[in-house]
Order: structure tokens, then C-alpha cells, then sequence
């Protein structure tokens, strides 16, 4: 599985960047299947760390979204709106969910390493 | 995974579908592939092509003996009476109720020699049921463990045959069964399936899983054939209407009210639950299972949505999901008879915001399309 160096990971497989963007790891959109459907957030809403922030559908089950950590939501990412498979094709990049302004900027720092991550899920 | 994987049965090919990078969920006490490539791939495979499905956790009971015709006919809504040796038909066991125990298939192996295929998640209960009401000249056998099973699935199917058997014997037609002979004992062949597709459904000893998967997946591989998951076999049914039991039958719901009025014989002598049944043909049930289709892009359905109509909620849905072949999300729930007609317009209540959904006529996959 695909776990890039430069973001941190939540134990619930999203992935956070520095710039604030959120999306699920590489191994959460397999274990998920075919995205269909993605409920993202509104802008502007104040989400909490291991909160619920948006909903992923796949074919087989709807899956909540964490926020890795507090912030508000300032984007979110309209392309998955139309077309859920870039969820599955690129988690990383066009894929990715909602971008948040961080209320504590070293909160980033408390969620998992890529090396801690990657031995998460074995 | 909603179930403890560590109490999970295995079927005879467990081992084959990690190898093959199978997807392992719980599902009716089983550790189940739910998809290889993936549901909506295999889902297209089944309907352009050829799929094949691991069906070994399903069950297969036997029963014999001279009692056996008319007991069966006490048992069972449809009536066996019409069967002919190597015929099979889709049927229902009730309780005294009128209510849905298991829906199954039933074959007419010899004159008084029958084969059941009964849902995994209920050989137990069934067993139970069925040896509980068993008379002295009758003998029923749970041989579930004894057999592994495949189904092979997809309008390639027909011709994918001929090339399997290799004119060892001819295809049985719709509905019918043939016994076939192999090295470790006797392979069941019937002309069935829960996909909407042409397709065959074969029955062999356990200990002959591991070749017979890998020889349908050698002998398919020339029409394109894929290895598949309950996932697309969820969708696939769906798209046909097949109901699940579990999600779409329960001990509360009689085959009159899920539309399965066309499997119950109500001329034929008495049977468990007839008089509810009977009665609910007459004046017509209250509620009915309905087919639906969401209307524009929406989550897709799932189990247990509200259903509302005109700012009231009428239902619940049983089954949901993607259609893969119409790319739209779709479902069935029981609806009050009135509002059950096609052409009805709802709204299915997801994560509290309504959605609009049409009733539409069964099946929402039409032939050819």
C-alpha cells in the first residue's frame, strides 16, 4: 500500500497535509471499494478531531470521515462530487476531501507518522 | 466487519479465494469473499460475460421416501406435484403464520428422491423446522457439509458449458438438474441462478472444490469468465428483484406481501400458513414490496432507510444499493398498499435529508438492458 512521507496519518485512515487537505490512505480506499457517493462537508463548519466531517458510499456500505484534527473546513473538493472513483484511482491527490484551517497548528504533529501508519496496517 | 472473524465457518475454498486476493467479510456465519476485482467490474462481468461465485456455504438437505411427495407439499408453498425427475422450482417454507422461514430451491432428484438448496444463514433452523414436522415414512438428511458449490453466471454461460463437460452430458434447460460422475462421487448441475443472467449452479464433494474452481476458472477463462464476490452477487439480485432473506423475508412477512404470489399454490391441499396466505390474495395484502429507483445523484440506498411520502413516513427499506447497469441508486421497501403502485413518487430518508425515489415496476433490470 501507498503511504507517502510527507503527510500524517489518523488511525481512522485519513491523511492530513500540511497546507490542511484531508482525503483517505491508499489502504482505506481499498478496504472500501468502489466509491460511489461522497457527502462532503460544508464550508465553513466547524469539525472536531475524530468527529464525523463527511461520508464516503461505496457500493457495499457508507463509511464516515474523521477530521484528523480540529479546524474549520475552508474547501472542499467538487470533482469527487461528480466523479466518487477519483477516491479509488487517486487517494492522494485528485481524490482528496475537504481542506481544513487547523485551530491548533501543532495538532498536526500528534497524528501518526507514515512509519507508524504503514505498521498500523501491517 | 461486523462479525467476529475468528467464529467464522469456512467453505472448501477458503484457502483459494486469499490466494486469489479475495476480499473476506462475514456474512451468515461465513468468511465470504465480497469481491476480487471489484463489485462493480465483476457485477459488469456477470452481466457482458461469464462470473463465477462461490455458493458452498449454501445448503443442501436430502429427503426420501414413499410420504415424501405429499409431505413436502404440506411443507412447502409451491407444489412439487408438477415436478417431473430432474425438475426443480422455487419455493417457500412458512411458519403457521403465514410468515417466511426460508425461500429455496427444491429438485425432483427421482420419483421420491429430493434435493433442497436452502440459505446458508439458515441450514440450522430449517433443519430444525423441517425434522420437527417429519413423518415416519420420510427421511431427511442435512449433507451441507458434504458439498461444495459454484455458480457460474453470465449469457456467455451456455456456450461456456459445452466447452466444461466436453459432451460428457447435455446442458439441462431452465429449472432442470443432471447428475454428473466424477472421480471423488456425483456432481449436482442445475440451470439456475440469483443473477438475472443464463447460468448453472454445480453441486460437488467438498474434497472436489479446490479442481472443480479451478477448472471452470480454466475453462471460462476463454470467454472472459471472473472469479466474483457477494458484493456483486448482492447487486446483481437486486437489479432483478430477487428478495434476500434476512433483508427482504422475514417470519413476519408473508410471500403474498413480497410479491411472490406466483411461487405459492393455494389449490393444492393444505399447507403451513395457507389460511393467512389465502385470505391475504382475497381482500389483498396492506403492504407490499415495492421496487424503487432514486432520482438524480444521491447516496445510494441501504437497509433500514425511512420512506416517506407526502410528509409522512410510510416504510423502511429492506435492501438498497448502486445499480451498476442503470447508475443509479436503488432499492426495495414495504409500502403501504396504496402507495406501492409504479409511477408512485417517495423520498428515502438518508442520514436525515429526504431524497426523491420513484416506484418502479419489478424487475428494474429489464431484459437486454
Amino acid at each position: 500500500m501507498n503511504v507517502p512521507e510527507d503527510l500524517r496519518y489518523a488511525e481512522s485512515h485519513e491523511w492530513l497535509r500540511a497546507d490542511g487537505t484531508v482525503g483517505i490512505t491508499d489502504h482505506a480506499q481499498h478496504e472500501l471499494t468502489d466509491v460511489v457517493f461522497v457527502d462532503l462537508p460544508e464550508i465553513g463548519k466547524a469539525v472536531e478531531a475524530g468527529q464525523v466531517a463527511c461520508v464516503v458510499e461505496s457500493v457495499k456500505a457508507a463509511s464516515d470521515i474523521y477530521a484528523p484534527v480540529s479546524g474549520k473546513v475552508v474547501a472542499v473538493n467538487e470533482a469527487v462530487r461528480s466523479n466518487p472513483a477519483l477516491v479509488n484511482t487517486d487517494p492522494y491527490g485528485e481524490g482528496w476531501l475537504f481542506k481544513l484551517e487547523p485551530s491548533d497548528a501543532s495538532a498536526r504533529e500528534r497524528l501518526k507518522s507514515p512509519a507508524d501508519y504503514k505498521a498500523q496496517i501491517g | 466487519m461486523s462479525e467476529n472473524s475468528t467464529a467464522l465457518k469456512k467453505t472448501p475454498l477458503h484457502a483459494e479465494h486469499i490466494r486469489m486476493g479475495g476480499k473476506l467479510i462475514g456474512f451468515g456465519g461465513w468468511d465470504m469473499p465480497v469481491q476480487y476485482s471489484g463489485i462493480i467490474d465483476e457485477h459488469n462481468a456477470v452481466r457482458s460475460a461469464l462470473g463465477v461465485f462461490d455458493i458452498s456455504h449454501m445448503g443442501q438437505f436430502f429427503v426420501e421416501g414413499a410420504g415424501s411427495a405429499s409431505w413436502l407439499n404440506r411443507m412447502l408453498t409451491n407444489n412439487v406435484e408438477r415436478l417431473g425427475i430432474g425438475q426443480g422450482q422455487y419455493t417457500l417454507m412458512l411458519n403457521e403464520q403465514g410468515g417466511v422461514i426460508d425461500d429455496l430451491l427444491i429438485y425432483r432428484i427421482c420419483d421420491d428422491d429430493w434435493l433442497l438448496v436452502v440459505n446458508a444463514s439458515m441450514i440450522d433452523e430449517d433443519f430444525a423446522w423441517l425434522r420437527s414436522h417429519l413423518p415416519a415414512d420420510v427421511t431427511l438428511t442435512n449433507r451441507s457439509d458434504e458439498f461444495a458449490g459454484l455458480a457460474v453466471q453470465g449469457p456467455k454461460a451456455a456456450a461456456w458449458f459445452e466447452t466444461f463437460v466436453g459432451g460428457k452430458c447435455q446442458a439441462p434447460t431452465r429449472n432442470q438438474i443432471v447428475r454428473l460422475d466424477m472421480g471423488g462421487g456425483q456432481m449436482f448441475i442445475a440451470r439456475t441462478g440469483y443473477t438475472g443472467e443464463d447460468g448453472f449452479e454445480l453441486f460437488c464433494p467438498a474434497a472436489a472444490a479446490v479442481q472443480l474452481w479451478s477448472d471452470v476458472l480454466a475453462t471460462g477463462a476463454a470467454f472472459g469468465i471472473k472469479p466474483c464476490g457477494l458484493g456483486a452477487r448482492d447487486t446483481l439480485r437486486l437489479e432483478m428483484c430477487y428478495p434476500l432473506n434476512g433483508n427482504d423475508l422475514s417470519p413476519s412477512i408473508t410471500p403474498i406481501e413480497a410479491g411472490l404470489g406466483f411461487f405459492v399454490d393455494l389449490k393444492k391441499p393444505d399447507f403451513i400458513g395457507r389460511a393467512v396466505l389465502a385470505s391475504q390474495k382475497e381482500n389483498g395484502p396492506a403492504r407490499k414490496l415495492a421496487a424503487f429507483k432514486m432520482q438524480g445523484p444521491t447516496p445510494p440506498p441501504r437497509s433500514h432507510y425511512g420512506v416517506w411520502k407526502d410528509g409522512a413516513q410510510v416504510g423502511e427499506t429492506c435492501s438498497g444499493g448502486l445499480s451498476p447497469t442503470l447508475g443509479c441508486g436503488i432499492g426495495m421497501a414495504y409500502l403501504p398498499a396504496a402507495s406501492s403502485a409504479p409511477g408512485t413518487t417517495i423520498e428515502i430518508d438518508i442520514r436525515g435529508r429526504r431524497f426523491p425515489a420513484v416506484v418502479e415496476k419489478k424487475p428494474l433490470r429489464k431484459a437486454g438492458a
